[in-house]
């Protein structure tokens, strides 16, 4: 009840205009919408590559932050960050509880992730990720991330 | 039965009550029974003239909703006055410094701004009661619903939403996230706190009674010297003087109204007389390890010359070590070129090489044996507590059974609870000694302790077997009981006090370091 006339109204928005770099690959319903994204500037570490965002909207979108993940495929690789890890989970404040507002939409958070991987000068992964990945079995709105680095 | 729930669940302090029950029990007997107990009579009698707090108790006090209330109340109002501030807005205040009054009056005469800016409340937060006002052409930036008949709300910060958002909002924060004190402003990055009367204004009375709840455990959460009980749906906290850093020194059991045992150090379990940062390290070790360990205790080996834990899953006794390429006959343990040509069939004995390896082989299988020592009686406690639950269950039943068939009274029959708590009380104990005394590392105290263990757990295991008689016999077994019961009590307080006595002046030497 809540998410729908926002997201329809999200939805219009996302087709008139979009910043540079972020398209709109599919938004069928009011649940599950994919985006594209790519590093608008030279940054070596991203360059050439685009990668694809998979948003999954609660019914109390959006009091309740979307769930954000980058998805791979054949053409889509998993960004370097050392925020992201490789299964595609996102570490980042806006994303969480603490971080996310309302007033935040897809199009900020694509924006974001876009300047969150601008700024990124280390090609790697995060701490412990190997582990992560191989026994982590929550969603990401349930892991309690810590938000040490202030940097991005 | 439930009258005798409510009397055994009675505020009163541990083992003094225990002694109590005795006396009281032997009082209402009959003069020849009196005789025969005289000497517990005796020592009940001293204590209750002269009540003496044991070495292992520590003060505390419990505090009912009301009066965490009360005293919140009372704290918001005193600040009040001295800030010259609206209640709600010394409420986020000290909230906000965690009800750290003297720092925060410190604070806020030396740089007012500032503060109120910090805590979310800018400016002046005396005048302009909040309110929901209808703007023309305002578009909601959560919903994005607009229209002239838009009801909208904002706080200082300007941040301005529809109600039904801003209500949705606040829904989420306090039924989901349980947040109370937090609760900031749904505005990109604004840092402003959501104050109790904006609350009130905008939310229903049932949310509002939530709201007020977790607003009240933040109180406790945030003051250091109280600590909700952890007991499922106990409301009750306690307040008690031990700070953190104490607690390699003291392990501070504080007991609730509710009955619960539990220790405020680290709200686990009584788990006297080990600290918590043993707790801790046992409990993380037993996690890890204890199934682990006993697998490879069963199904393994070792190489003999790396040591590397080695299964055997099928094939022949000749071995070759994956990680040192050691070759080992696996029944004898010996190096295999020694085999000669008894290959595959090892009946040899007592060869030197093999006897070697063997040896080799029982120290570095040794640490792990001590811990399972140590494990499987901290486990075999653990499990006799449980069943000794179930135990409890039965005596009332049993009491009940006792007072219809022999025409006792209620109050003489209350020996067999009398006994069960205490089987309880010291099974608990028990079992943390044996996590205790897993990283003691041995000197003469640790003789002592092990003496005291063992009486404790000969005293335990003789009343517990008393427990499974029949009922015919229960009755003849009364004083028997009484005393045994009151022999527990007694060993477990010897046990306790020497080992707190020893903690307090750092006696005990551990085989590990805490931190």
């Amino acid at each position: 009840m809540f998410a729908s006339k926002r997201l329809a109204k999200e939805l219009q928005k996302l087709h008139d205009k979009l910043p540079p770099g972020i398209t709109l690959v599919k938004a069928d319903d009011l649940q599950e919408w994919i985006m594209d994204i790519r590093v608008v500037d030279n940054n070596p570490i991203y360059v050439g590559e685009v990668y694809r965002l998979k948003f999954t909207f609660s019914q109390s979108y959006p009091i309740e932050a979307p769930e954000v993940v980058f998805v791979r495929d054949e053409t889509h690789p998993i960004p370097w960050h050392p925020h992201i890890y490789s299964n595609g989970i996102i570490c980042l404040d806006l994303l969480d509880r603490q971080g996310w507002s309302p007033v935040h939409n897809v199009e900020s958070v694509c924006v974001s992730l876009q300047s969150m991987l601008t700024s990124n000068t280390k090609k790697e992964r995060p701490e412990g990720d190997d582990n992560f990945v191989r026994n982590n079995r929550l969603r990401p709105r349930d892991i309690n991330f810590i938000f040490h680095d202030n940097q991005v | 039965m439930d009258s005798d729930d409510d009397f055994n669940s009675s505020p009163v302090s541990d083992e003094d009550f225990m002694g109590d029950q005795d006396s009281d029990v032997g009082l209402e007997d009959d003069s020849d029974f009196d005789m025969d107990q005289d000497d517990v009579g005796f020592e009940t009698h001293d204590k209750d003239i002269f009540p003496t707090k044991q070495h292992y108790e520590v003060d505390f006090k419990v505090y009912d909703p009301r009066q965490i209330q009360a005293s919140q109340d009372n704290q918001i109002a005193e600040v009040s006055q001295i800030l010259g501030q609206p209640p709600e807005a010394t409420a986020i205040l000290l909230r906000h410094y965690r009800w750290n009054k003297e720092r925060l009056i410190d604070q806020y005469m030396d740089k007012r701004e500032e503060i109120l800016e910090s805590a979310g409340l800018g400016e002046t937060a005396a005048s302009n009661p909040p309110k929901v006002v209808k703007v023309k052409g305002f578009v909601c930036d959560i919903c994005c619903e607009d229209g002239p008949n838009l009801d909208t709300f904002a706080m200082k910060c300007g941040h301005r939403f529809c109600v039904d958002c801003y209500r949705q909002y606040l829904y989420t924060k306090i039924k989901d996230e349980g947040e109370a004190a937090q609760i900031r402003c749904p505005g990109d990055g604004c840092n402003r706190i959501v104050d109790s009367k904006s609350l009130d204004l905008l939310v229903a009375d049932d949310l509002r009674e939530r709201y007020h709840v977790l607003l009240t455990r933040t109180y406790v959460d945030d003051k250091e010297n109280l600590r909700w009980c952890p007991a499922p749906n106990c409301v009750y906290a306690v307040e008690c003087g031990v700070k953190d850093k104490e607690l390699m020194r003291v392990v501070p059991t504080v007991h609730c109204e509710c009955s619960h045992f539990f220790c405020f150090g680290c709200s686990l379990n009584d788990h006297q007389p080990a600290p918590c940062a043993l707790v801790k390290k046992w409990l993380k070790k037993c996690a890890d390890d204890s199934e682990t360990a006993n697998w490879i205790s069963a199904n393994t080996k070792e190489c003999p010359k790396c040591y590397s834990t080695i299964e055997k899953n099928g094939g022949c006794n000749h071995m070759t070590c994956r990680k040192c390429r050691h070759e080992f006959c696996w029944m004898c343990m010996g190096v295999w070129s020694e085999h000669g040509t008894s290959w595959y069939n090892c009946n040899r004995f007592e060869e030197k090489s093999g006897y070697d390896a063997r040896d080799a082989q029982a120290k570095s299988r040794q640490s792990l044996e001590r811990y399972l020592h140590y494990y499987n009686r901290y486990a075999n406690h653990e499990q006799s507590a449980k069943l000794d639950k179930d135990i409890y269950l039965k005596t009332e039943k049993k009491m009940q059974q006792l007072q219809n068939t022999t025409g006792m009274s209620w109050i003489e029959v209350q020996y067999l609870d009398t006994a069960s708590q205490a089987l309880q009380h010291c099974r608990q104990t028990l079992k943390w000694t044996y996590a205790f005394a897993y990283y003691l590392a041995r000197n003469n105290l640790t003789e002592i302790f092990e003496d005291n263990q063992k009486d404790l757990e000969m005293a335990v295991e003789n009343l517990s077997e008393m427990f499974e008689k029949p009922i015919d016999q229960l009755q003849g077994l009364k004083v028997d009981m009484m005393d045994k019961t009151a022999y527990c009590n007694k060993r477990r307080i010897i046990l306790l006090n020497d080992t707190a006595d020893n903690l307090k002046q750092g006696n005990w030497e551990f085989n590990v370091s805490f931190p």
